[in-house]
């Protein structure tokens, strides 16, 4: 197991470096001159020669020699924890990124909360009454909530109570620490507009996976055995019926940053994924190298915790 | 209930076999939902076809009062500009349907290739591509295509291109999946023995067996692709204005107007789940009749 984790590891590596080099070089191709983006189209020809001087946007790409071109340069530092400095704001990356991410965090926890408390129990339901009402009434709500897009979904979540109630969420951003309840006001809103199509697609994924296990023999053999159904159900079916749930789960914590995108733009909420798009479109080459380069660590880290986890929760199975 | 020829796969040499499409269509009547959206996806294409003809007025002429709510005149009201949006919803299934359907095709066909490749020769290709994949699929999330979509500017070929992308990763790993599995049966070395080619053995008695879950992908993608493209327009990424479509007819600036014209946010938001709900019902119908070891699987 710990050899299996050790090669997991090392194999993450290249595959991190390659994606590294990917978001190097297309944003390098992205086309505009990052120095006239932050200096304004009115910056002398000198002050845009300083500024790329200054951000080293002059050395060559690569480099064998130090500082080992504007990769290497980049790179290097990452690894000691230097993300370099946002050419907007000329503060340095991590800091941008460390004020920014309480938010991102509290959207994913929100909507994870949200998510799994009804979806689970629905879909268990659904499966052990199948084709009852309660099944046809989740199965339906599922694919319509599978096919609304989050965008527009968020959209009439700030619409509706806006016309209605003649409310909207709180402007400003407050910690959960300082006013819990100006907070949740904010958060509340957002994470369930991020829930929804999660929502729908758990509730299809226990349901079938918890159908397959109720086909298995030793669920025949507890119900023979002279086992309440309830017990069946909690001791015998869930225990391996809910283990899919846990690479959805696993799969959705490390595509964090780039669902965060759509809706931290509609509640205009500052976290990591929309400072990532405005980084984008801002050509910030620093500050989009580093958050893609953190998220493709979380997304690979999570794949390979959700694979180790399996063996927790079934240990039936085996890596070698 | 099935026959026993269907059973083991024999359908060809049943006596006059009805043509598949008859049969998919007698095999959807069981599928009341699926029924739907099959009558949703018809109505969809009728309207993105016949839609200069269909629609009122044209997408883009702005003779009318601005912001005027819904009335008999303009069933979904005006924009910012004038335009009539039910006139602009009608016509936006053009552009919509034309870049959806063709990056799920193009998509599943490279991930086809891609897919077999890496399954069938193996080896040193199988790494390559492999390891390739991982890259693309360590991307979190939409930020790749956002990425992509600023390198080539906003237009509809490159919504096509981001979207042929986010398409192939995942698809041409469950098929080299299937075609890991499938390549160990007999019927390969029995083709091998009489002679044949690998290439002809991978195109002629391979592919074959994966047909049928190539339709399956082709239906799970297209909804997945036509979110993922409104996504990208709705970002301001995909189609530019003053282009038509849904998802770009709520972004941007138009977001200002919506407090007093919520109309202009409704419409469009309604197509796009209207869309996606009759591709998502007749995709799930479409699951459980050509691949029954799928039935009730996600997605």
């Amino acid at each position: 197991m710990t050899k299996y984790i050790i090669r997991r590891l090392v194999y993450l590596v290249p595959v991190v470096i390659g994606v590294s080099l990917i978001t190097f070089l297309l944003m390098r191709v992205v086309p505009g001159d990052v120095a006239v983006v932050a200096l304004g189209t009115n910056a002398t020809e000198e002050s845009l020669a300083e500024f790329r001087h200054a951000y080293g946007l002059d050395e060559p790409l690569f480099d064998y020699r130090p500082p080992f071109g504007q990769y290497g340069d980049w790179i290097g530092g990452f690894f000691t924890g230097d993300f370099g400095k946002s050419y907007f704001s000329r503060t340095p990356v991590r800091d941008e990124l460390a004020h920014r991410l309480p938010v991102t965090l509290q959207l994913a926890i929100m909507s994870l909360f949200i998510t799994l408390v009804p979806a689970i129990p629905a879909g268990v339901i659904a499966a052990v009454r199948p084709n009852s009402l309660i099944d046809l009434v989740t199965r339906t709500a599922a694919v319509f909530g599978l096919s609304i897009p989050v965008f527009w979904l968020g959209t009439l979540f700030i619409l509706l109570p806006a016309i209605w109630f003649n409310w909207t969420p709180p402007f400003g951003r407050v910690s959960f620490f300082d006013d819990p309840v100006k907070n949740l006001q904010q958060f509340t809103l957002p994470a369930l507009a991020m829930s929804i199509p999660s929502m729908a697609g758990i509730v299809r994924l226990v349901r079938s996976s918890v159908l397959e296990v109720l086909r298995q023999d030793y669920v025949r053999t507890a119900r023979s055995k002279g086992l309440r159904e309830t017990i069946v159900i909690w001791r015998h079916v869930l225990k391996n019926g809910l283990i899919p749930v846990v690479t959805v789960v696993g799969m959705a914590l490390g595509a964090l940053l780039g669902g965060a995108v759509i809706i931290e733009s509609i509640f205009a909420l500052p976290g990591v994924g929309l400072f990532g798009l405005q980084a984008i479109m801002g050509r910030d080459y620093l500050a989009v190298q580093s958050l893609v380069m953190l998220g493709a660590f979380l997304v690979v880290i999570m794949n390979l915790v959700t694979d180790i986890s399996y063996v927790w929760f079934d240990p039936r199975i085996r890596y070698t | 209930m099935t026959s026993d020829a269907e059973a083991i796969g024999v359908w060809a040499e049943r006596p006059a076999a009805r043509p598949a499409a008859i049969q998919f269509l007698r095999a959807l009547r069981r599928h009341p939902l699926g029924m739907f959206g099959l009558v949703g996806v018809v109505v969809l294409l009728v309207m993105a076809v016949f839609a200069p003809w269909i629609a009122p007025h044209s997408a883009s002429s702005q003779d009318f009062a601005l912001l005027d709510g819904p009335s008999w005149a303009h069933p979904f009201g005006t924009d910012r500009l004038g335009r009539d949006i039910l006139s602009r919803v009608i016509h936006a299934s053009r552009v919509e349907l034309t870049v959806s359907l063709t990056s799920v095709f193009v998509g599943v066909a490279l991930a086809t290739v891609m897919g077999m490749v890496s399954g069938y020769v193996g080896g040193r290709a199988d790494t390559v591509i492999q390891r390739f994949a991982d890259m693309w699929l360590a991307f979190p999330g939409l930020i790749l295509l956002i990425i992509i979509s600023a390198v080539l500017g906003p237009s509809p070929r490159t919504l096509i291109i981001a979207l042929v992308i986010g398409a192939i990763p995942g698809n041409q790993r469950i098929i080299r999946g299937a075609v890991l599995s499938e390549k160990n049966n007999v019927y390969v070395d029995a083709a091998r023995v009489i002679g044949c080619s690998e290439v002809r053995i991978m195109f002629r008695h391979v592919f074959p067996q994966i047909v049928a879950l190539t339709i399956v992908i082709i239906s799970i993608a297209i909804p997945y692709i036509a979110l993922l493209g409104a996504a990208l327009s709705f970002l301001g990424l995909g189609l530019p204005p003053p282009t038509p479509s849904w998802g770009g007819d709520l972004s941007g600036d138009a977001r200002e107007y919506f407090q007093d014209a919520p109309w202009m946010a409704v419409f469009p938001g309604a197509a796009i789940s209207l869309t996606v709900l009759s591709f998502n019902m007749l995709g799930d119908a479409m699951r459980d009749i050509f691949d029954p070891r799928l039935r009730g699987s996600v997605r």
